[in-house]
């Protein structure tokens, strides 16, 4: 029996760098009304000729089984790896936020971006843009406490995940 | 004076990319190509013109040149050749494009483009075509570099007949087809990233042996990937399901694989399939479902499709498998190898069948097909209107009596559903029909392609009135070529289908399904240099086909049937498989049977 419940899926596609291959990707996606919550791409070998794609989908198993069917078919496509089904993985993504705050709720970003591990990568006498690297819950919870002491705008890079141990895709 | 013999320039070995092209086509094994001129492609019609070894069908629209290609492939197995011009070349054949690959066609479609550095400038006649095609093709290219060219058009062929077949476009810039370009031959060596699996996994095999050896009440259900693995493939299932015992039913793609004069064969499934072969597709409790893929014509309502069964895939497509139906044994591979295999393993596994149950499963069987969901009234006086389906009867009887290899191709609509269930086939790659996309005008250039594959065979094209005249200009074509198809319309002055969903779901409100003014098709196919025939009653319908079959020239056969007949069974979108319309024969009366079986979400279907 499958679950009707609806899972969140890290998915890694290894593909021949050419291109349109991103669009067929993000096409497939749109086509079929998957979801994508976050998609990194970029070359990941020495001569540029293959990227990874990272894509954080959700959808019930039965529709996750069949993104990963239909990502493999593609004829650029090496590899599909389901990070969240094949064991630990790491999932990382980097943010940069930008606070615009004086007086109290500047120092208070400040004290909160240090327990964060965030860096400040840009400072002026109203503003600060942090850094922050992280699990996508991690940069959720930081960019919450910055909102009502001046979150002003936000850019994210999206996922890129690892498997743990020895194990690749 | 001096001689000077120079060193062998490295630029000798380039031709220009035009050639190249044809160079690789001819590697390839293409003898046709069909298509269209434009601006774009001009280098290589150039190229075509000075060379022999491949001749060029010019059609008159270049969706029927794809359509062509996908009837000449069907009815071949080898891979469609289309070549098509930039812009509205290229948006001319989507509609094709899309019509192969939604019935895994192969073909290698070459559209033409403007040159390299005006791309992107909305140049005269541009079109996006990589972008326009990617969701309607299984993969395509464009060719940036002259280096890349030959790789390209070796790899697109491959593509388009490995794994589950498909139309594949190259898109070709007019500098890449004039300037020089290196020729490389077909690499032997595996493709870098798409390899798909073909050889089926054992051990899944042998299960599906075993579940089906403890059937009581088994089908095999079998479609398209079944004609798409090749002649063999289909005489091994037939071979295979003898041995069984077992009954089988086809769908519409899958018509041909098994021969359909068989006493095991229960005709085809689905929406309008027969009474017997839905009732086992319900009532079964194993099904062996080989190179089909649980569309929602052939499922129904998804929620009750076959509800006790254990089902068993085979596809050469991992994501057919488990797509809309979960199935208990998944067989990922080539529809033929996963046939050799299971006989293989059916001959080595020592259980026997139960016989008892099997023999009380045809007792049921024979129950339902004493139905004869088919039966239909056709008057024989003088005079009487001919019935649709006794026109196909009588159009299979009299072709079947000439002995001659036929192939049937079709438009879309009720003549389509009547030609699957009144038309019988023994063998596979004889009947070519648009089956996932539905497309009206396909039967005609399918048509067309199919006679320039068999010039000897004997083909027809089963329209509808209003079909045909989706690319009733391809009649140009065939005069041209001497090609003599038949085409066989079943006029009802109607959208037959249309009017008969109207009537079932929309209170017989005709909403623009009667077509005031029909040409005089007679006349039509006079006008473009073909023999034109009518038969208006039943007395006439037999020396009409008669005629028609013995002509040796493309002739047009205007059938006048009966304007109000639907086609049944008929289940309803959204109604589960043993909740079937039978025909008025059968006393039912439709109107009644479509308020009361049709929900709101089975409205909503298409
Ligand atoms: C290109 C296209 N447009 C519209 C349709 C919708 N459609 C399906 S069947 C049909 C009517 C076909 O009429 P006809 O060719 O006379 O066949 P009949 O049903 O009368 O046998 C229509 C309009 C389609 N399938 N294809
Ligand atoms: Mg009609």
């Amino acid at each position: 029996m499958t679950s009707p419940v609806i899972r969140s899926a890290t998915i890694s596609v290894l593909v021949e760098n050419e291109a349109g291959v991103l669009a067929r990707v993000v096409g497939l996606f749109s086509g079929r009304g998957y979801n994508i919550d976050s998609l990194t791409v970029a070359p990941v070998d020495d001569n540029g000729h293959r990227s990874r794609i990272n894509i954080v989908t959700s959808g019930t198993d039965m529709v996750i089984e069949q993104i990963k069917a239909q990502l493999d078919r593609l004829v650029p496509v090496y590899k599909v790896a389901d990070l969240t089904l094949g064991g630990p993985h790491i999932a990382r993504e980097m943010a940069l936020i930008k606070v615009i705050a004086t007086g109290e709720k500047r120092a208070e970003a400040l004290r909160l971006a240090d327990a964060f591990r965030a860096r400040v990568v840009d400072a002026t006498s109203e503003s600060f843009v942090f850094e922050m690297t992280g699990n996508s819950d991690k940069l959720d919870a930081f960019a919450a406490l910055m909102r009502p002491l001046g979150l002003a705008e936000v850019s994210r890079t999206g996922v890129a995940a690892l498997a743990r141990g020895a194990t690749i895709i | 004076m001096t001689q000077i013999l120079a060193a062998p320039d490295p630029v000798e070995t380039h031709q220009a990319g035009a050639e190249v092209l044809l160079r690789a086509l001819k590697e390839q094994g293409v003898e046709v190509i069909f298509g269209y001129p434009g601006g774009a492609v001009l280098p290589i019609y150039d190229a075509i013109f000075q060379q022999n070894a491949i001749r060029h069908i010019l059609v008159r629209h270049e969706q029927a040149a794809v359509h062509a290609a996908e009837g000449y492939a069907r009815s071949t197995g080898r891979v469609g050749c289309v070549l098509v011009t930039s812009g509205p070349g290229a948006t001319n054949a989507v509609t094709g494009l899309l019509d192969a690959l939604m019935d895994s066609i192969p073909l290698v479609c070459l559209t033409g483009q403007v040159p390299t550095h005006l791309i992107g400038n909305d140049a005269f006649q541009e079109a996006d075509t990589t972008g326009i095609t990617r969701p309607a093709t299984k993969h395509n290219y464009l060719v940036k570099r002259p280096e890349d060219l030959a790789r390209i058009v070796h790899e697109a062929f491959y593509v388009a007949r490995s794994g589950r077949p498909g139309p594949v476009v190259i898109d070709l810039p007019k500098d890449i087809l004039i300037g020089k370009a290196p020729y490389v031959s077909a690499p032997t060596a595996e493709h870098r990233s798409y390899r798909p699996q073909t050889e089926p996994d054992r051990s899944a095999i042998a299960r599906a042996v075993a579940l089906l050896k403890s059937a009581k009440r088994p089908v095999i259900y079998s479609g398209g990937g079944v004609i798409n693995a090749g002649p063999t493939a289909g005489a091994a299932m037939t071979a295979l399901v003898r041995k069984m015992g077992y009954p089988i039913t086809n769908t519409l793609m899958g018509l041909g694989a098994y021969p359909s004069n068989d006493p095991q064969f229960l005709g085809m499934l689905g929406m309008h399939g027969t009474y017997e072969a839905n009732l086992v597709m319900h009532g079964c409790d194993v099904m062996l479902n080989i190179g089909a893929r649980f569309d929602d014509r052939v499922t129904g309502r998804l929620n009750a499709f076959s509800p006790n069964s254990k089902k068993i895939h085979i596809d050469i497509d991992p994501s057919s498998i488990n797509k809309n139906v979960r199935v208990d044994i998944a067989i990922v591979g080539d529809a033929g190898r996963a046939i050799a295999m299971l006989a293989e393993a059916w001959d080595a596994d020592p259980t026997p069948v139960d016989r008892p149950a099997i023999a009380a499963w045809w007792k049921q069987i024979a129950e339902w097909r004493g139905i004869d969901c088919l039966k239909f009234d056709q008057t024989q006086a003088s005079g009487g209107i001919i019935k649709p389906q006794y026109a196909i009867q009588r159009l299979y009887d009299i072709t079947r009596e000439t002995g001659r290899d036929t192939f049937i191709t079709t438009e879309v609509g009720q003549h389509q559903m009547w030609a699957a269930q009144y038309f019988r086939f023994d063998k596979p790659n004889r009947w070519m029909t648009s089956g996932g996309l539905g497309t009206m005008g396909y039967g005609l250039p399918a048509a067309m392609g199919v006679q320039i594959a068999h010039p000897d065979a004997l083909v027809i094209d089963i329209a509808g009135e209003a079909s045909i005249l989706m690319n009733i200009q391809e009649m140009s074509t065939l005069c041209q070529y001497r090609l003599p198809v038949k085409v066989f319309i079943l006029n009802n002055q109607y959208m037959g289908m249309v009017r008969q969903w109207q009537e079932l779901l929309h209170g017989g409100r005709y909403s623009e399904s009667y077509t005031e003014a029909l040409p005089d098709f007679v006349k039509l196919a006079d006008a473009f240099g073909g023999t034109g025939l009518r038969a208006t009653s039943v007395d006439q319908l037999d020396d009409v086909i008669r005629e028609m079959i013995a002509s040796p020239r493309a002739v047009i056969a205007d059938i006048c049937v009966d304007q109000k007949e639907n086609c049944f069974p008929m289940i309803p979108s959204g109604a589960p498989h043993n909740e079937m319309i039978l025909g008025t024969e059968h006393g039912a009366n439709i109107a009644d049977a479509g308020a009361a079986k049709l929900t709101d979400a089975g409205m909503a279907l298409v």
